[in-house]
């Protein structure tokens, strides 16, 4: 339950990483968890199968995917107009509105609007927003807990763990760790876990049902994002699996939301078309078990919207940066990212893992630190996750956008200029082949430096004795 | 021997001054001559006579992919300068052809230089596509009596959108069998740079990509991109596998014996 706060105020959480460690020393620990891997594969693979399954059959899946793509972009290039309206239409429907333009201030509103109630305990609706901001420690620091609902949250917050996966927190973990994890610690913080607890699923969303149920009954404030906001209509709109949301949203007598300022959409009609998207994307289900939308305050309940900035207009302000402000926070693009099914999700130090952390954290965290300068790099550029995102973020090209931006090493620098100029020529390139070809039995098994990483693992090509551009000289394009 | 050549709609016969370019790419011009042999010697058995542009070195894909705009651009223009000229340029790799294809207009805004991409990089083809889209064959008479996988490779799947051209081709070669592989879209780990950059997850990558090979029992693994078989046929070799790893083309070129055919270098 102690938990450090190592994230820089202002900026997105580090994760409990310091950031002196790029992605390639921290995926070099996860690639060596056999268990980890073995998780991730399993758990992977299958959400992978589930969603190409329900996406192959919507035939008009590519204009709904553009569709989404151009309501997004239009939303963005509006957002000034479109977050007043929002905001006269929430205010209308009796809710309070809330600007933040970072996590501190988030931070600050949050916690001050808890002690106004004079509550010492809130619950959670799973939310990307405020786990961006680190707000379950901000309240901590006030003397607030805050309890996690979402089941997935509830195993990472037990455990005292961070989440890898956006949709599946605790992903990395299986059912015989989670069950380790309710019998060692559900006691630390509520109902204990219920004797002979077996590692059967069923058995282990009963132990959490229960553990739960006590908190929704007894706890005055909720605390939740968003996936949607509907300008038009001040709605506010919430889907998940389990229904642990709905208690939130529902039974508590103060609800706050935290909602990142680029979650909105114009109109109530273009929900058709994201509640299409994302549960086929996210789960791999045609329809989630549970929608909640709420507009302003409903009775007997005080309602507060926090919207958060947190480097958004300035990735707004971005001409390629900005479409990764399009997402929907489905989490596709994880799960079929050969690099994240290796490395995890906490090897990537943010909130946000996987190909879309790799663009989103450096454009909201900036490229001071040694991970946050590796993210873009930590990519094979396959393109699998630009094929499965279903507002079509380009996802490569971003990633060779900020490769762009970020300072090389020096030793780099060198190799990547010489390259350039034996490359400018093609009489340069021919001498330097010949130069090889003639040295090819000098080259060396194991190279040296960062080169090694090639060596270690794969033999080299041999070099050949002649280069096909020579053998065409030779041989006048082989007719000779 | 009389062939056409669709270029925007237009069939241009052999002798029609059609000029057909080999863009051989720095690595196989460098490490696998013997892939540019095996597109030469497939072309001309098509009946099609291919030059090969001497000024020519390499589409700048390192340096670009790696964030090396500058030196990437140069190279860029530098492609540009030599094959603007040809009606067609064949490329015997995905992720170069990828390259040019993808993010060259990208690289233009307008001028010159963009004008000069729109107008060769609609001419730019990988070699499966050369053959089925503009020659029009699927059956190029090869002969390869071995048990053979296809690795689609991640940029001729979802960079050039390939599809199935190459597995057909294969599918036409006399005495091959072709076997799946099981998780072929999955990237094996390459990625230029990124594989020495990410040395264990690229590592990791690529072993559970030969465990696929492997399972598989071919001895060949076939792709239409030579640097990735660098990866995956260097962990191969390191393991003692005993699976070789052939380009496409190389497969293509294989006669029956008896048909004169001189075989491209091995690797
Ligand atoms: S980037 Fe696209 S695929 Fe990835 S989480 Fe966001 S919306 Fe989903």
């Amino acid at each position: 339950m102690s938990r450090t706060f190592l994230g820089m105020p202002g900026t997105v959480s580090m994760m409990g990483y310091s950031g002196k460690e790029g992605f390639p020393e921290n995926a070099a620990k996860a690639v060596r968890n056999s268990q980890l891997r073995f998780n991730l594969r399993k758990a992977t693979g299958t959400i992978r199968g589930r969603r190409a399954s329900v996406v192959g059959e919507l035939p008009d899946w590519p204009d709904l995917r553009q569709a989404g793509k151009a309501i997004k972009d239009h939303t963005l290039r509006n957002l000034d107009t479109y977050l007043v309206e929002l905001e006269e239409a929430v205010t209308r429907a009796g809710g309070h509105v809330h600007w933040a333009r970072d996590a501190a201030e988030a931070n600050r509103i949050v916690t001050d609007l808890v002690k106004a109630t004079g509550e010492t305990q809130v619950v959670k609706v799973k939310s990307m927003a405020t786990q961006e901001i680190g707000l379950n420690e901000a309240l901590h620091d006030e003397g607030i807990t805050a309890y996690e609902t979402d089941l997935a949250e509830l195993i990472v917050q037990l455990g005292d763990d961070w989440p890898s996966h956006i949709l599946v927190p605790a992903i990395h973990r299986n059912r015989s760790e989670i069950r380790e994890i309710f019998v060692r610690h559900m006691s630390e913080w509520g109902r204990p876990a219920p004797e002979k607890l077996t590692d059967d699923p069923a058995a282990l969303a009963e132990a959490a049902r229960l553990h739960l149920r006590e908190r929704f009954l007894a706890t005055k404030v909720a605390i939740s994002g968003a996936n949607f906001m509907v300008a038009e209509t001040g709605t506010l709109v919430v889907l998940e699996s389990e229904g642990n949301g709905r208690m939130c949203l529902t039974l508590p007598e103060t609800l706050i939301s935290v909602v990142g300022i680029e979650k909105l959409l114009p109109t109530w009609r273009d929900l058709e078309v994201f509640l299409q998207l994302l549960p086929r994307s996210s789960t791999g289900e045609r329809m989630n078990p549970y929608t909640s939308m709420w507009t302003g305050a409903t009775e007997g309940q005080e309602f507060h919207l926090v919207l958060l900035d947190n480097g958004r207009t300035r990735v707004l302000a971005d001409d390629l940066g900005r479409q990764a402000l399009r997402c929907i926070r489905c989490s596709a693009c994880l799960n079929v990212c050969p690099v994240y099914e290796r490395s995890g999700g906490h090897a990537y130090g943010s909130v946000y893992p996987g190909p879309i952390g790799a663009i989103l954290t450096p454009q909201l965290r900036g490229m001071e630190s040694e991970l946050d300068r590796s993210l873009p790099y930590a990519s094979s550029l396959c393109g699998a996750c630009y094929e499965v995102c279903p507002v079509a973020i380009d996802i490569p090209s971003v990633l060779v956008e900020l490769r762009g931006r970020s300072r090389h090493p020096m030793a780099e620098r060198a190799g990547m200029a010489a390259a350039g100029w034996v490359l400018n020529r093609s009489g340069r390139l021919a001498r330097a082949q010949r130069m090889g070809g003639r040295m090819r039995r000098l080259v060396p098994k194991r190279l040296p430096g960062p080169l090694g990483g090639w060596t270690d693992t794969r033999d080299l090509p041999d070099i050949p004795k002649e280069s096909f551009r020579d053998w065409w000289n030779r041989t006048d394009g082989g007719s000779r | 021997m009389m062939y056409g050549l669709t270029i925007f709609g237009l069939t241009i016969y052999a002798g029609g001054h059609v000029r057909v370019a080999l863009f051989i790419t720095c690595v196989n011009d460098t490490l696998f001559p013997g892939t540019g042999k095996a597109v030469v010697t497939l072309l001309r058995r098509l009946g099609v006579d291919v030059d090969f542009p001497e000024a020519q070195t390499c589409c700048g894909q390192m340096h670009l992919n790696t964030g090396y705009r500058e030196e990437g651009a140069r190279l860029a223009h530098h492609f540009v300068d030599v094959f603007r000229g040809y009606d067609a340029v064949v490329v015997p790799s995905g992720s170069c052809g990828a390259m040019v294809r993808e993010q060259y207009p990208k690289l233009a805004d307008g001028g010159a230089f963009g004008e000069a991409v729109a107008a060769t990089v609609p001419r730019v083809y990988d070699l499966s596509e050369f053959l089925i889209d503009v020659l029009g064959v699927t059956d190029v008479g090869a002969y390869f009596p071995h048990r053979v996988t296809y690795h689609p490779t991640c940029h001729s799947l979802r960079g050039l959108h390939l599809g199935d051209r190459p597995r057909r081709l294969l599918e036409q070669v006399k005495g091959l069998e072709l076997v799946p592989l099981p998780g072929a879209e999955e990237c094996c780990g390459f990625g230029g740079t990124f594989a020495v950059k990410n040395p264990d997850i690229s590592a990791a990558m690529c072993g559970d990509k030969v465990r696929n090979v492997l399972d598989t029992g071919a001895e060949v693994l076939c792709a239409a991109d030579n640097s990735c078989l660098m990866h995956i046929g260097g962990t191969l070799t390191r393991q003692k596998a005993g699976v070789r790893v052939m380009h496409l083309a190389e497969i293509l070129a294989s006669t029956a014996p008896g048909d004169t055919h001189e075989r491209g270098d091995s690797r």
